[in-house]
C-alpha cells in the first residue's frame, strides 16, 4: 500500500522493475567473497583465544611452521610498528587505528573469547586448520567482566591499561586520570529537567536491559589479499565500504592508500557488521610473508564470537506528563557496552531516544563501556533500538496511567518540522505526525482481538539517516544506453535504485542504464553502504550526472542543427527538441556523438547532508502460550514515512527485514556466555533468529512525505523499521498476560520463569 | 575437517568387516547429517566412513503381520511418506517431520538419530513408547536391543566395535491404542528440543489399561517415565489423572541448565508436554485424531 502526500508524476521512480543484479544472484553466477580464486592462492585459518581475558605470555609458532604445507604464520608482531591513535571513519562508526589493530590480532592480551591471536597460510584449508593446533600460546588467565554495569564498578577487572574516561557531561563525578572501563561519559541537556518533572502530574520511571544481538548476515566475513613485490596490496572482500576498508588497511598496514586496491565482491548481507576490517589485514600480512595471494574466511562460530554484535545495555528512563498528556520532562540513563574496545553506538542511541517527541525539558546521560566481549559493530540504526525500546515502553505505561490511547498520546507530543531535537537543532520536514495518523486510522488498529491470551502493542521509531559522500561516473554509449559506475556496494538493491534515478533524470527506461559496482581505483571516494544513505546520496549523484548529460546532449544537438544551444531543450520524454519542431531521440543523438566532438562521459562527487529523518510506527498482535512461554506473532503492520519509494518492492523488503530482525531481538536472540566467559551459542542453531515460518506476512504501509532536501524526495528507509518492534511486542505481551518485561529477549524461558508458580 | 577415507559396503557382512577393520575411528555413514558435520567441526574423530546406503536391507521398509521394519538408512521423508507408518505409528512420523528441515529429511534417518544418541533426539522417545527394537549386526553376529536400552550417556550407546544398526522394528499397535509425540522449541522449526515427550496409551472405554511415557532432554539419555504410567493405568481418564501423569513426568525429569533451557523451565515443560501429548494420544486411541 502506498499513499502519497503530494502526487508527482514520475515514469521510472515508483515502479518495480527487475533488479539488474537479480539473474546473476538467483542463478549463482554472482561472485561473492568466497568465490575469489587467484593464481597460486594459499588458504588461511585464524587461531582464536579460548579465554575471555588473558595475558599472552608467549607464542611459539615453530611447530606449526614446520608442518608440511604451511607457508607462514603471523601474529600481532608482524604488523611491525603499532598503529597510532588516528581515527578511521567507518561511516556509521569510527575506530581508533591502534584499537582496530589490536582487535584484528591480539597484542600481548586477549580481551574476549574468540579474539584472533595468529593467522596461518598453507597450501590447503585442512593443513591450515591442523597447524592451528600446533601453535603454542601460553596464557595467564585474568578475571573478566561481561555485564556492562559490573564493568563500570571500581572493582571491575580493567581491560585496557591506557584507557581513561573522556567526560562530556557537565556534572560528571568520574575521575579522568585513573584506569577504567568507562571510555566516555556524556550528557545532552535541553531545558530544565527539574522544572519539567515538577510540572508533571504523572511520572513513570523504569529500568531496562537489552542483550547483545548479532546482525546475522548469511555470508561470513572473508578476505583474499595479495601484497605484491612492488608493495601494492589488492584485497577482494565482501564489504559495505570498499573505501573504509582501504582507509583501515592503510592505517593498519602502514601503506599509502594509493598502493591499496579494494575489489568489492557481492555481499551476502551486512546490516552494519561489514563496515570494518577483520580478516583483510591478516590475509595481507600472510601474503606479504609468502608472496602469494591468501584467502581467509570465517566459520560461523568465529562470526558470532568475534564480529559485530550490537551493544548490550542497561538503561533507566523517567518521563513526566500532564494530565492532558503533554510531556513535560524526560530523563534517560544509557549504559552501552562497546565490547573490548571503545566505541559503542551510545551517542546515536542518546540522540534518538526522545526524537519522536517534542519534550522541552530533557537530559540524556550516556556511558560507553568496554567489556570482555567482541568489539561491537554498527547494526541497523546503531544504538536506536535499545534506547527507543526503553522510551517507548515508558510512553506506553504513561498512556495507560493517563488513560489516553497510546497513539493519541504520541500524536499530542509528536515532533514536527521546526521542533528542536535533543541537541537543539530544529527538525526539517518530517513525517512523524503522518505516520501516527496512519497508525490510528489503520484497519488493524480498529480490528477486534479475539482469543485467549492475545494482546496488541504499538510503538514508534526514529532514525536520522545518513548523507555523506558519494561518487559516480556515467558514459553515454553509442546505442543510447548509459553506463553508470558506482562506488557503493549493493546490499539492498542500490544498483536498481540508483539506475532508476538516473533513468528518471534522463527520461530513459531502467533498461537503458547499466549500473556497475567497481573497485577503489575506478571511481571516486564513496562512503559506506550504510546509514540508509546510499539511495539518498547516490541518488543525488545520479541526478547530478543526469543533469550534466542533459546539458551536454543539448549542446551536441545544437551543433548538429547549427542553432544556439539555448534554443534546444531536453524534454522529460528523453528526447532533444530544437527550433522548427526539430527533434532527436536520446538514442539517435547518442549514435552521432563521435562526430560532434566525442562521446559524453561525466562524473560527480557530492557530500550532501540534507538527508531526511525517518519515522516508523508499528502495530503488533500476538498470542502467548502461558504453559510454555512461547509467543506467536499473529499480525504485524509496519507504517513508515519513506520519503519517496524509488522501488517500492525493495522499500517493503527493507521494512519487512527490519521488522523480522526486531522481532528476533524482542523474543529469542541473545548471546549466552558460560561461567568462564565463553560464548556458548555461536551458531544459527542456538542463536535463535526467527526464520520465515516464525513470522506472519508483515504488512507494510508506505507513507510518502518527500524529503525537500533531495531531487526525488528520498529518505533512507532501511534502518528505522528495526526500532519499534521490541517496545511494540513488550506492550502486546503485557496486554496478553498482564506482565511487563523490562529485559530482552522476552524468551519463552524468561516468560515462564517470571510467570509460573514455583 | 581431518582427511577421511570413504568405503562403500554392499552387504551387512562387508559393512561389519570394514567397520571392524577400521577400528574405533570408523563410523557408518547413512545420511551423514550428524557425522559429517561432527567430522568437519572436529567434534568427533573419524578417519573412515563406511557407507551403508548401498546395502538393500538398510534401505527397505517392510510391513508384515507383526509390524514394520525400517532400514537404518531409510531417509525420514520416506518414513513419513509411508501411509501405513503414518496411520499406525503417528508418533514416529511426528518426530520424523521436525528433525531438521525438508532438505535434511531427504538424507537424515531414524537409525542415525538413534545412533547419534543425543539426550534431546527427537525420534527416540517416540520409538521408546512404541516398544521399538534395534536390530544390530556385528562381528559376533546379530542381536536385538530395545530402543529403551540403547542409549547409555550423551552421544554414547550399546554399540560395540564393529557393530552397527541394520534396522528398527515397530510392533503393530493393538486396537484401541494411540501414540503421540511433541516437543517444545522456542521457534517453529530448525531447533533442538528444550524438552520432548512421547506417549502411548491403551484404552478400554474410559479406563486406561496400559500406558508408556518417555521424555527427552531432561536427563543424560532419553528416559522412560514408569511413574506416569502407574498414575494412569487402571484408572479412569480425568483431568486429575492426566495431571497426575504430568506431575510424575515433572518429578522424573532430572534436567540440566544449559543454553537451551533451565532446570525449572524443563521440569515444567516435562509436565506440560506430557499432558498435551497424552491428550493427543487419547484422541488417537479413541479414533478421533
Amino acid at each position: 500500500m502506498v499513499s502519497t502526500e503530494k502526487p508527482r508524476q514520475y515514469k521510472v521512480v515508483g515502479t518495480r522493475p527487475i533488479r539488474p543484479d537479480g539473474v546473476d544472484k538467483v542463478t549463482g553466477r554472482a561472485a561473492y567473497g568466497a568465490d575469489t580464486k587467484a593464481e597460486g592462492m594459499l588458504f588461511g585459518a585464524v587461531l582464536r583465544s579460548p579465554h575471555a581475558h588473558a595475558i599472552i605470555k608467549s607464542i611459539d609458532t615453530s611447530k606449526a611452521e614446520a608442518l608440511p604445507g604451511v607457508k607462514a604464520v603471523v601474529t600481532a608482531r608482524d604488523f611491525g610498528a603499532h598503529a597510532g591513535g588516528g581515527v578511521v571513519d567507518l561511516g556509521e562508526t569510527r575506530g581508533q587505528a591502534n584499537y582496530m589493530q589490536d582487535n584484528v590480532l591480539a597484542n600481548h592480551k586477549v580481551l574476549y573469547h574468540g579474539h584472533a591471536v595468529a593467522g596461518v597460510a598453507a597450501t590447503d584449508q585442512h593443513i591450515a586448520e591442523d597447524a592451528l593446533a600446533l601453535i603454542d600460546v601460553q596464557y595467564e588467565v585474568l578475571p573478566f567482566v561481561i555485564d556492562v554495569r559490573e564493568a563500570m564498578l571500581d572493582t571491575a577487572p580493567i581491560l585496557l591499561d591506557d584507557l581513561r574516561t573522556t567526560v562530556r557531561a557537565a556534572n560528571s563525578t568520574l575521575p579522568t586520570d585513573k584506569p577504567t572501563n568507562i571510555a566516555l561519559h556524556m550528557s545532552l541537556e535541553k531545558g530544565d529537567l527539574e522544572k519539567g518533572m515538577a510540572e508533571a502530574d504523572v511520572i513513570v520511571e523504569r529500568e531496562f536491559e537489552t542483550g547483545m544481538f548479532h546482525q546475522g548476515y548469511i555470508e561470513p566475513q572473508n578476505a583474499t589479499a595479495f601484497w605484491n613485490r612492488d608493495g601494492e596490496i589488492t584485497v577482494w572482500t565482501s564489504t559495505q565500504g570498499a573505501f573504509s576498508v582501504r582507509d583501515a588497511m592503510a592505517a593498519l598496514c602502514k601503506v599509502p592508500v594509493s598502493k591499496i586496491k579494494i575489489v568489492p565482491m557481492e555481499i551476502g548481507g551486512g546490516f552494519g557488521g561489514k563496515l570494518g576490517v577483520y580478516l583483510e589485514p591478516i590475509a595481507a600480512l600472510l601474503s606479504r610473508k609468502t608472496g602469494h595471494p591468501v584467502k581467509l574466511w570465517m566459520t560461523r562460530e568465529a562470526v558470532f564470537q568475534a564480529t559485530g554484535p550490537t551493544s548490550a545495555t542497561y538503561m533507566r528512563v523517567k518521563m513526566g506528563a500532564k494530565r492532558d498528556g503533554t510531556f513535560t520532562g524526560a530523563y534517560a540513563y544509557l549504559a552501552y557496552e562497546a565490547g573490548a574496545f571503545p566505541g559503542s553506538p551510545m551517542g546515536a542511541g542518546a540522540q534518538c531516544a526522545f526524537a519522536p517527541y517534542n519534550i522541552p525539558n530533557q537530559t540524556v546521560e550516556g556511558f560507553d563501556v568496554v567489556i570482555n566481549g567482541p568489539k561491537t559493530a554498527a547494526y541497523r540504526a546503531p544504538g536506536a533500538p535499545a534506547s527507543e525500546f526503553a522510551v517507548e515502553a515508558v510512553v506506553n505505561e504513561l498512556a495507560e496511567q493517563l488513560e489516553i490511547d497510546p497513539i493519541e498520546l504520541r500524536l499530542r507530543n509528536a515532533s514536527k518540522e521546526g521542533t528542536p531535537n535533543t541537541v537543539g537543532q530544529p527538525f526539517p520536514r518530517i513525517g512523524a505526525v503522518e505516520v501516527m495518523d496512519a497508525m490510528k486510522s489503520h484497519p488493524h488498529y480498529a480490528s477486534e482481538l479475539t482469543g485467549e491470551d492475545v494482546g496488541r502493542g504499538v510503538a514508534v521509531g526514529f532514525w536520522f539517516n545518513g548523507g555523506m559522500e558519494s561518487s559516480s561516473s556515467a558514459a553515454v554509449n553509442s546505442d543510447g544506453t548509459v553506463s553508470l559506475i558506482l562506488g557503493s556496494t549493493d546490499i539492498g538493491g542500490s544498483r536498481a535504485s540508483l539506475a532508476m534515478q538516473l533513468a528518471e533524470t534522463l527520461g530513459l527506461t531502467m533498461d537503458d542504464v547499466k549500473p556497475q559496482v567497481v573497485d577503489t581505483d575506478s571511481v571516486g571516494w564513496t562512503h559506506v553502504t550504510g546509514g540508509s544513505r546510499t539511495t539518498f546520496a547516490g541518488g543525488w549523484v545520479a541526478y547530478e550526472l543526469g543533469m550534466q548529460i542533459r546539458e551536454q546532449m543539448r549542446e551536441r544537438a545544437a551543433q548538429i542543427w547549427e542553432v544556439d544551444a539555448d534554443k534546444v531543450t531536453y524534454g522529460d520524454d528523453g528526447a532533444i527538441h530544437g527550433p522548427d519542431s526539430k527533434t532527436m531521440s536520446f538514442a539517435e543523438l547518442s549514435g552521432q556523438l563521435a562526430a560532434t566532438g566525442g562521446r559524453i562521459a561525466v562524473s560527480a562527487s557530492l557530500t550532501k547532508n540534507t538527508q531526511g529523518p525517518a519515522y516508523a510506527g508499528h502495530i503488533v498482535d500476538l498470542k502467548v502460550d502461558r504453559d510454555t512461554g512461547k509467543v506467536e506473532i499473529l499480525r504485524y503492520t509496519a507504517i513508515q514515512d519513506v520519503g519517496t519509494a524509488i522501488h517500492p518492492s525493495y522499500v517493503e523488503g527493507q521494512i519487512q527485514g527490519g521488522v523480522a530482525q526486531g522481532i528476533g531481538m524482542a523474543l529469542n536472540e541473545e548471546y549466552i556466555y558460560d561461567d568462564e566467559g565463553r560464548l556458548r551459542n555461536g551458531s544459527f542453531l542456538d542463536y535463535r533468529m526467527p526464520v520465515a515460518n516464525d513470522l506472519p506476512m508483515i504488512d507494510t504501509v508506505l507513507i510518502e512525505v518527500p524529503n525537500p532536501g533531495h531531487p526525488y524526495g528520498v529518505r533512507g528507509v532501511g534502518e528505522v523499521p528495526i526500532v519499534p518492534p521490541m517496545a511494540a511486542i513488550q506492550q502486546a505481551i503485557y496486554d496478553a498476560i498482564g506482565t511487563r518485561f523490562y529485559v530482552t529477549p522476552i524468551s519463552p524461558r524468561r516468560i515462564l520463569e517470571e510467570t509460573m508458580p514455583d | 575437517m581431518q582427511p577421511v577415507k570413504y568405503k562403500r559396503a554392499t552387504s551387512v557382512a562387508e559393512a561389519v568387516s570394514l567397520l571392524q577393520g577400521g577400528g574405533e575411528f570408523a563410523r557408518p555413514l547413512a545420511g551423514g547429517t550428524d557425522v559429517i558435520v561432527q567430522a568437519r567441526e572436529r567434534r568427533r574423530d573419524i578417519d573412515l566412513f563406511v557407507d551403508i546406503k548401498h546395502i538393500p536391507e538398510l534401505m527397505a521398509i517392510s510391513h508384515d503381520a507383526n509390524g514394520v521394519t525400517i532400514g537404518a538408512a531409510v531417509p525420514l521423508h520416506l518414513v513419513y511418506g509411508d501411509a501405513k507408518i503414518v496411520s499406525q505409528w503417528p508418533a514416529v512420523t511426528e518426530a520424523a517431520h521436525v528433525i531438521g528441515g525438508t532438505a535434511i529429511q531427504g538424507r537424515a534417518t531414524l537409525g542415525g538419530n538413534l545412533c547419534n544418541s543425543s539426550p534431546a533426539a527427537d525420534s527416540i522417545p517416540a520409538m521408546m513408547v512404541l516398544d521399538a527394537v534395534a536390530h544390530i549386526a556385528g562381528p559376533n553376529g546379530k542381536r536385538d536391543v530395545s530402543v529403551r536400552e540403547f542409549c547409555t550417556a550423551p552421544g554414547r550407546n550399546v554399540l560395540a566395535l564393529g557393530e552397527f544398526v541394520v534396522s528398527i522394528s515397530l510392533p503393530k499397535p493393538p486396537a484401541g491404542s494411540g501414540g503421540a509425540w511433541q516437543r517444545f522449541i522456542p521457534r517453529n522449526e530448525m531447533d533442538i528440543a528444550v524438552v520432548n515427550a512421547g506417549v502411548w496409551v491403551q484404552l478400554d472405554g474410559a479406563n486406561v489399561t496400559d500406558a508408556r511415557f518417555a521424555l527427552g532432554a531432561v536427563a543424560p539419555t532419553p528416559i522412560m517415565v514408569p511413574a506416569a504410567a502407574e498414575a494412569l493405568i487402571g484408572k479412569p481418564l480425568s483431568d486429575a489423572t492426566i495431571a497426575a501423569a504430568g506431575d510424575a513426568a515433572k518429578a522424573a525429569a532430572k534436567p540440566i541448565d544449559d543454553m537451551r533451557g533451565s532446570v525449572k523451565q524443563r521440569k515444567h515443560l516435562a509436565k506440560v508436554l506430557t499432558e498435551r501429548t497424552l491428550r493427543h494420544a487419547i484422541e488417537r486411541a479413541r479414533g478421533q485424531a
